[in-house]
């Protein structure tokens, strides 16, 4: 028996086409580097730490509560490293280490380990971390506050905060064109517009997020900022304003794609795009915070499973026998 | 393996092989074996209930019988003597008996010449009711009321595997009359062939309505053909035969025409061996020939943790012992290096909506696997069309999570019959 030749039996198919979960962090982390570089350039070491500790301190709780929660070991994946990066991408470089650690914490228990890990969270992990920071410390997140130290070479307030309370005259002063190439005070990796359209048209043609979502993101943020524009343009910003500022760019490429928490069927996928875009807009023009991409993306994340509801019939159902 | 191209956002685009300019001289013809097994559909529990004994003389092409009582009569392959018969239990789950032939010299036996004169549905369901390329073409005869349509695959249903196209194109002669015979038994108002575009010239001239088809995969499985060529959908849970048209391929047709034209039962499959590096060839075997024989014969060696699929890469069923016989349905033996091997993973879905997207039956199946991972095959069934599924495997093949889905779904249709079988016995 022991030189019986076994040969391995398993289902059909016998091939696959090569994806994995891991090789998909990797890619979303590589389509995130030039955003991440662009922040660790303008704010040097302190943007450099924050982001190795977020994505650090994300594989460390990641580990930790597999451990504890005696689940198979999922660190490999690559899921809590990305998670930990987009997280860190979105604080200011000033984020002290402890808000780090609870964030990512934060991130980890409540956005990913509580349903059961990877692919059972309703929302976003690395936007519950953010939101529950935003609500805990809300100075250490004023990026006029955290920044004010800074002097990189242009107006260092930040414009989605002079565009709320003094409107579009006084917003006037900043250049799209210079705030799309990161000429913005702002998240570490939020601000650079090029390198977040870069990196998020390489996931889209690789296949690795959906552009019928960023494309929509994109759409309802353009929209539901003209129609306000046109209300009343002396107090509302331009289209192209809301487009470049604050969280909207890495909303629609990296954040509002996130697989388990966005729809999969192609209207769903529209209206969630949509919703977020409008709702981003309709926080920062008429809610109490300064940026709305964070709230709305969490609000669609939620809203989800329903619009997930609106499908194509399947085939052969229900008919009835001919 | 085809893997997933650079650029790629849309479905996968894998399609059939498709036969060119086809060279006769590389049919490969593989040697009797020393012992054919053959699988019966019958049981026995009785060994006085058996029609045939251990050390029986058998004829090739001899009709036999397992039990005295049986209602399915088989033939036999080979000239030699019944070495055993074990109760096996088939992919399906059904139970039947592997009978063991240990082979001689072929010696024909007469009663098909002799009755095979006039073609009729008598003599196909006696001896033809299993044909080279057809399981059960006696059963599809043999239906009532009779089927209106027959569909000719004149091409195949998996990636890589070419049969039928080499049949068709090597046995022109036999399928003319294999077609007619179909017409004159079969009862149907119409018979249709589906054919590449490739093919469509050299079958003009075979008397039949023929349709070119796009060689996208899985555009040949039976459903999608009802969808596409004849614009039904067939019912969720119920066959194409439900709907009057059966389907045969092109391969069982040019032995129906081989075996009254010879006026000896066609006891030779053929098909197409796929090799570790992927290069095709093409074999012809005495049915019962081991898959150890054809690999021998075609010097193709196999290791320890190597898999060997009877029939395509995606719905090709798994070997665990060579000893397991090419039988009439066998379109393909595929060998894969124990490297190349797809290992699953235990991950939960992640809800990327590939699958979904390569589904073309649309079938919700990132819903559909968190029911059928924990068990909930009514659910399944009733709220995420689980038997709308076709059976194609591309769910399987672009899940970025490995997750076994197309074994899920096979699961879940077997377990919802079989307690769907239970209910109606117990009502």
């Amino acid at each position: 028996m022991l030189d019986q030749r076994l040969y391995t039996v398993s289902h059909p198919p016998y091939w696959h086409n090569g994806t994995s979960i891991t090789a998909k962090s990797y890619h979303i982390m590589l389509a995130a580097l030039p955003a991440v570089v662009m922040g660790i350039w303008q704010y040097g070491i302190p943007a450099l730490r924050v982001l190795a500790f977020s994505v650090s301190w994300a594989m460390i709780w990641e580990y930790l509560l597999n451990r504890i929660m005696k689940r198979s070991v999922s660190i490999g994946d690559g899921n809590a490293a990305v998670v930990g990066l987009l997280l860190g991408m979105l604080l200011p470089a000033t984020t002290p280490w402890y808000a780090v650690i609870v964030g990512t914490f934060v991130a980890m228990l409540i956005g990913k380990h509580m349903y059961g890990g990877i692919g059972c969270n309703p929302l976003n992990p690395s936007l519950v971390a953010l939101a529950i920071l935003l609500l805990s410390w809300k100075a250490l997140l004023d990026f006029d506050v955290a920044l004010r130290n800074y002097e990189l070479g242009f107006a260092m307030t930040y414009p989605l905060t002079v565009m709320k309370y003094f409107g579009p005259k006084a917003a006037s002063e900043y250049s799209l064109w210079g705030m799309f190439l990161g000429r913005q005070s702002g998240a570490i990796g939020a601000t650079f517009g090029l390198g977040l359209v870069i990196g998020g048209l390489y996931l889209i043609l690789r296949g690795f997020i959906r552009w019928e979502i960023s494309g929509s993101f994109l759409a309802g943020v353009f929209l539901t900022a003209f129609f306000f524009n046109l209300g009343d343009p002396e107090k509302y910003g331009a289209p192209l304003f809301h487009l470049v500022t604050g969280y909207t760019l890495i909303s629609a490429f990296f954040l509002a794609t996130e697989d388990s928490s966005s729809p999969v069927n192609t209207l769903p996928m529209v209206i969630y795009g949509l919703g977020g875009g409008a709702l981003t807009v309709l926080i920062r023009n008429v809610g109490s915070f300064v940026d709305g991409a964070v709230f709305a993306i969490l609000l669609m994340n939620i809203a989800n499973p329903l619009l997930d509801k609106i499908r194509p019939r399947a085939l052969g159902k229900g008919i009835e026998h001919a | 393996m085809i893997k997933k191209a650079f650029f790629g956002f849309g479905k996968p685009k894998l399609r059939y092989s498709i036969v060119g300019n086809y060279e006769k001289e590389s049919l490969e013809d593989i040697p009797l074996p020393s012992i054919a097994y053959l699988s019966v559909r019958d049981t026995f529990e009785r060994v006085d209930e058996l029609a045939i004994r251990l050390g029986d003389r058998v004829r090739t092409g001899q009709k036999l019988k397992l039990t005295v009582k049986s209602l399915h009569p088989f033939v036999s392959p080979v000239t030699g003597t019944i070495k055993s018969m074990l109760p096996q239990t088939r992919y399906s789950g059904e139970p039947s008996t592997s009978v063991a032939i240990e082979v001689m010299e072929d010696v024909w036996d007469e009663e098909f010449r002799m009755t095979a004169k006039t073609p009729s549905t008598r003599v196909v369901q006696d001896f033809l009711g299993s044909l080279p390329g057809q399981l059960e073409l006696g059963s599809l005869l043999g239906l009532q009321p009779p089927l209106k349509t027959f569909v000719i695959n004149g091409m195949d249903q998996d990636l890589l595997v070419t049969t039928n196209q080499i049949a068709l194109k090597m046995g022109a002669d036999h399928f003319r009359r294999g077609a007619e015979i179909l017409k004159s038994i079969g009862g149907a108002e119409r018979i249709l062939l589906l054919v590449s575009s490739e093919l469509a010239p050299e079958v003009q001239n075979s008397g039949l309505e023929v349709r070119v088809m796009d060689p996208a995969y899985p555009s040949m499985l039976p459903r999608l053909v009802m969808k596409s060529v004849f614009s039904k959908e067939v019912p969720a849970g119920k066959e194409c035969e439900t709907m009057g048209v059966g389907f045969i391929n092109a391969e069982a047709v040019v032995s129906l025409g081989k075996a009254f034209a010879q006026f000896q039962v066609p006891v030779h499959k053929l098909f197409t061996v796929i090799r570790k590096n992927g290069s095709l060839v093409h074999g012809r075997a005495r049915i019962g020939t081991p898959v150890k024989d054809v690999l021998l014969a075609l010097q193709i060696g196999t290791a320890h943790g190597d898999g060997v699929v009877l029939g395509g890469p995606m719905t090709g069923r798994a070997l665990l012992s060579d000893e397991t016989p090419v039988l009439y349905d066998t379109d393909a033996v595929m060998v894969q290096d124990r490297e190349e091997i797809v290992r699953s993973s235990d991950t939960h879905c992640v809800n990327c909506g590939e699958c979904v997207r390569a589904c073309p039956a649309h079938i919700p199946v990132n819903m559909l696997i968190r029911f059928l991972e924990n068990g909930m095959w009514e659910d399944a069934v009733n709220r995420y069309d689980l038997l709308s599924c076709v059976e194609c495997g591309l769910c399987s093949y672009v899940c970025p999570a490995r997750i076994p889905l197309f074994q899920h779904i096979m699961l879940g249709k077997h377990e919802f019959a079989r307690t769907k079988r239970m209910e109606e016995a117990h009502a």
